[in-house]
């Protein structure tokens, strides 16, 4: 159904210039969308930076939000997807009081058992890094907390592959550059 | 190469995209840029208005009946905030403007300098495109790209952020030609397969209706618009903004669609086969209910800009690109076709608007005027080439209606955002942009005042605007919607009016006041053979409604004729 709300993932290539971040998130702003998260880093295509952000809407509203985006002079793509349509990650660093994780063996266990590992000990605390998916990064918080030692966690915002078997992001500007040649051999001829 | 300052390349910049005409008001950060344009007022005429508000509506006025681009030149802080609602109207509307502020220098931002205010972060949701230019280096490819997209594609506002030591600073110029921005597909090829969907859905109709919008303006489409309509005989209902891109007179041309446009083409919007629409966005006045609008058909947008496809309303078949290629592409495959029955009974609602509504309107039983009446006489005697400017509320549903519509780009109003004290300025700008067609502004008491400055600027530039008040002492349009739906509480609508004569006196501005039906003709002869501005003040009736109207949220084919009908 097109109203039910679910989490979706809006990756968007932007040329890589002051303002356009807000502008981007100035299309969920106006809708009062929270973004629940969002990661900006410089992608594979030169000069375009790409921002994957998350946000819990219905399908009719991310696909008139997507378009909005997609819109915007210097924005070169927007799409959005489900969870099913994409390979994604995040990466959390939990700080753990070294002392609960000496007295509570079940620790060590969990952190095992989450694939994570434990990439600075003192004293004091652990830090503990791990990386998955955004539910199972979830899971391990969740099991850790009520030890109550955890003293700060940070999670990343979501990263994500789109499971296409082609950037589509890539093929846009190659089939605009095409476009461009082609319209300007037709304007040369008349 | 010579090194000239940043200021100077603006004016150069300026010059070789054509611009000949700017309308602008001077201050602190924007001052260099002024003091450039002392040199260059033999190729640049800047208007100097009253207030900086007055500037980008009359910049906008000047877009809609040149076709060209307009520009604003204004301070900093209060000067830029200014012209934000002309920027947001601009938006709307699908109106290329471009706007230069001044800026303090770049050592100061963020310092909340004298008159510093963030303008890119403020314009950034209500313009195409908002750049600030921080070194002089930047002007030929800051200016040449701010041209590019707001005349190109769907058009619209594009604000330069003119940095004062960037205006200082010394450059060499050369004017740049920006055509391609790769980000942004301006003009994005019709795909052949939709084209020939849409044909084979317009020849398998029996009961086709066009919706005509601003788009086949901006695309200049009117050729081709024509030609598939009257090809496959398709009656046409248009937008607001849509009016003038067919002549009133076309035997298929049904009206005005919307709140308070004709019966017919909205009538006929819930009983059509396939419903066209070229260039419009379905607009809430234009559809009413969204859920009970044109269910039965199948409908086909055509329109340059993705994003509205599928916004308001779902279309069953999306053909992206520019209407005049479009509407050409889809008129060779489309088959001759009669749908002499369909078109004939759009008659009966016409006949019924007439009677109901129209005859009542243009030859009152009552003694006192009414807009129709007022709209029409001006429209008569302005003729054909006149441009139409309204501004907001019942005067503009009441010019729209009846003034007639002849040549492209007639008519001039705020459509989207419904900017009150949009229609003096914009007139103004409309005088310079179709210098020789007779400009007739219609305005109420209230949207007149919220500009009434320019009177200023009409003064001096002897702008030949002839300014139709319609006052009724009302807010009307509010008061109408207080009557019908809140009971007569008539909150705040009421107007204590000035003497407008004495205000048009004080200007150096002929002026007439009318209040009845004999008076009509002669006053409106006098302003029109006026050869510069003038006043025409027409006491209107004070409570009357503009009909027909379909009350907010009400469907499309639910529709009012007069104030009992609700």
């Amino acid at each position: 159904m097109d109203s039910e709300k679910k989490l979706y993932t809006v990756i968007v290539h932007s040329e890589h210039r002051a303002g356009l971040l807000s502008m981007v998130t100035a299309v969920f702003t106006r809708r009062m969308l929270s973004i629940e998260s969002i990661n900006a880093s410089a992608s594979s295509i030169p000069g375009l930076h790409k921002y994957t952000m998350t946000t819990i809407t219905d399908k009719e509203t991310i696909e008139i939000v997507t378009a909005q985006i997609r819109k915007k002079i210097d924005v070169v793509n927007a799409q959005y997807f489900t969870d099913d349509e994409i390979y994604q990650l995040e990466i959390a660093l939990y700080k753990v009081k070294t002392s609960v994780i000496e007295s509570t063996p079940e620790i060590s266990g969990l952190i095992r058992k989450s694939g994570a590992r434990i990439v600075e000990v003192n004293p004091v605390y652990c830090i503990v890094e791990m990386h998955g998916r955004s539910e199972e990064i979830s899971l391990l918080y969740n099991e850790l907390r009520p030890y109550e030692c955890v003293i700060q966690f940070v999670r990343s915002g979501r990263v994500a592959l789109t499971k296409d078997n082609t950037e589509r992001t890539s093929e846009f500007l190659e089939n605009h550059e095409a476009l461009r040649c082609r319209r300007k051999a037709e304007s040369n001829k008349n | 190469m010579e090194k000239i300052t940043g200021a100077e390349a603006l004016m150069k910049a300026l010059i070789a995209e054509g611009v000949d005409t700017i309308f602008g008001y001077p201050g602190g950060t924007i001052m260099p840029a002024f003091d450039a344009l002392y040199d260059y007022t033999d190729r640049i005429n800047h208007v100097l208005v009253r207030h900086e508000q007055g500037a980008v509506h009359a910049a906008q006025g000047y877009a809609r009946t040149s076709g060209r681009t307009g520009v604003c030149l204004v301070t900093s802080g209060p000067g830029a905030t200014n012209t934000i609602t002309g920027i947001a109207d601009a938006m709307m509307d699908s109106t290329p403007l471009v706007v230069i502020a001044g800026q303090v220098a770049i050592g100061m931002l963020g310092t909340d300098a004298f008159q510093e205010v963030d303008l890119v972060g403020i314009t950034q949701p209500i313009t195409k495109w908002s750049y600030q230019i921080r070194r002089a280096e930047d002007v030929a490819w800051a200016v040449s790209r701010a041209f590019y997209i707001a005349r190109s594609g769907r058009p619209g506002p594009v604000v330069l952020d003119f940095a004062k030591n960037a205006q200082n600073e010394l450059t060499e110029f050369a004017p740049e030609q920006i055509d391609f921005v790769r980000s942004y597909l301006a003009f994005p090829e019709p795909d052949p397969g939709k084209l020939k969907e849409a044909a084979e859905i317009i020849n398998g109709a029996e009961k086709p209706l066009m919706l005509v919008g601003q788009g086949v303006e901006l695309g200049g489409a009117r050729e081709e618009l024509i030609s598939l309509v009257e090809k496959a005989d398709i009656p046409m209902g248009s937008t607001l903004l849509g009016l003038s891109s067919v002549p009133s007179s076309h035997r298929l041309n049904m009206g005005m669609l919307g709140m308070h446009g004709n019966i017919a083409p909205n009538v006929k919007t819930n009983e059509c086969d396939v419903l066209i629409a070229v260039g419009m966005r379905f607009d809430d006045r234009v559809t009413g209910a969204l859920a009970k609008y044109a269910p039965q058909a199948k409908i086909v947008h055509l329109d340059i800009d993705f994003s509205e496809f599928n916004k308001n309303v779902k279309a069953d078949l999306c053909v992206l690109g520019n209407c005049k290629e479009t509407l050409r592409l889809i008129g060779e495959q489309v088959k001759p076709a009669r749908h002499t029955e369909w078109v004939e009974s759009f008659r009966p609602y016409a006949e019924k608007e007439m009677e109901e509504v129209i005859k009542e309107e243009l030859n009152p039983g009552g003694e006192k005027l009414r807009m129709g009446e007022v709209v029409r006489a001006v429209s008569d005697a302005a003729g054909p080439e006149a441009v139409l400017v309204t501004d907001v509320g019942q005067n503009q549903m009441s010019a729209a209606r009846y003034f007639r519509y002849e040549y492209p780009r007639s008519i001039v109003t705020s459509g989207g955002l419904g900017t009150m004290g949009f229609g003096l300025p914009a007139a103004i700008g409309a005088s310079f942009g179709a210098p020789h067609r007779p400009v007739c502004v219609f305005m109420g008491d209230g949207g007149f005042q919220m500009n009434i400055q320019e009177l200023g600027t009409i003064m001096e530039q002897k702008a030949p605007v002839k300014m139709i008040l319609l006052n009724n002492n009302f807010l009307g349009m509010v008061r109408q919607w207080q009557e019908l739906f809140c009971n007569k509480r008539y909150s705040f609508t009421p107007m204590v009016n000035p003497d407008y004569l004495e205000i048009a006196k004080a200007y150096g501005i002929p002026a007439r006041r009318v209040a009845t039906h004999s008076e009509l003709a002669g006053a409106v002869a006098e302003m029109i053979a006026c050869q510069g501005p003038f006043l025409l003040e027409a006491c209107v009736e004070e409570e009357a409604h503009v009909m027909p109207m379909t009350p907010p949220g009400g469907a499309v084919d639910m529709i009012m004729t007069s104030k009992d009908d609700k």
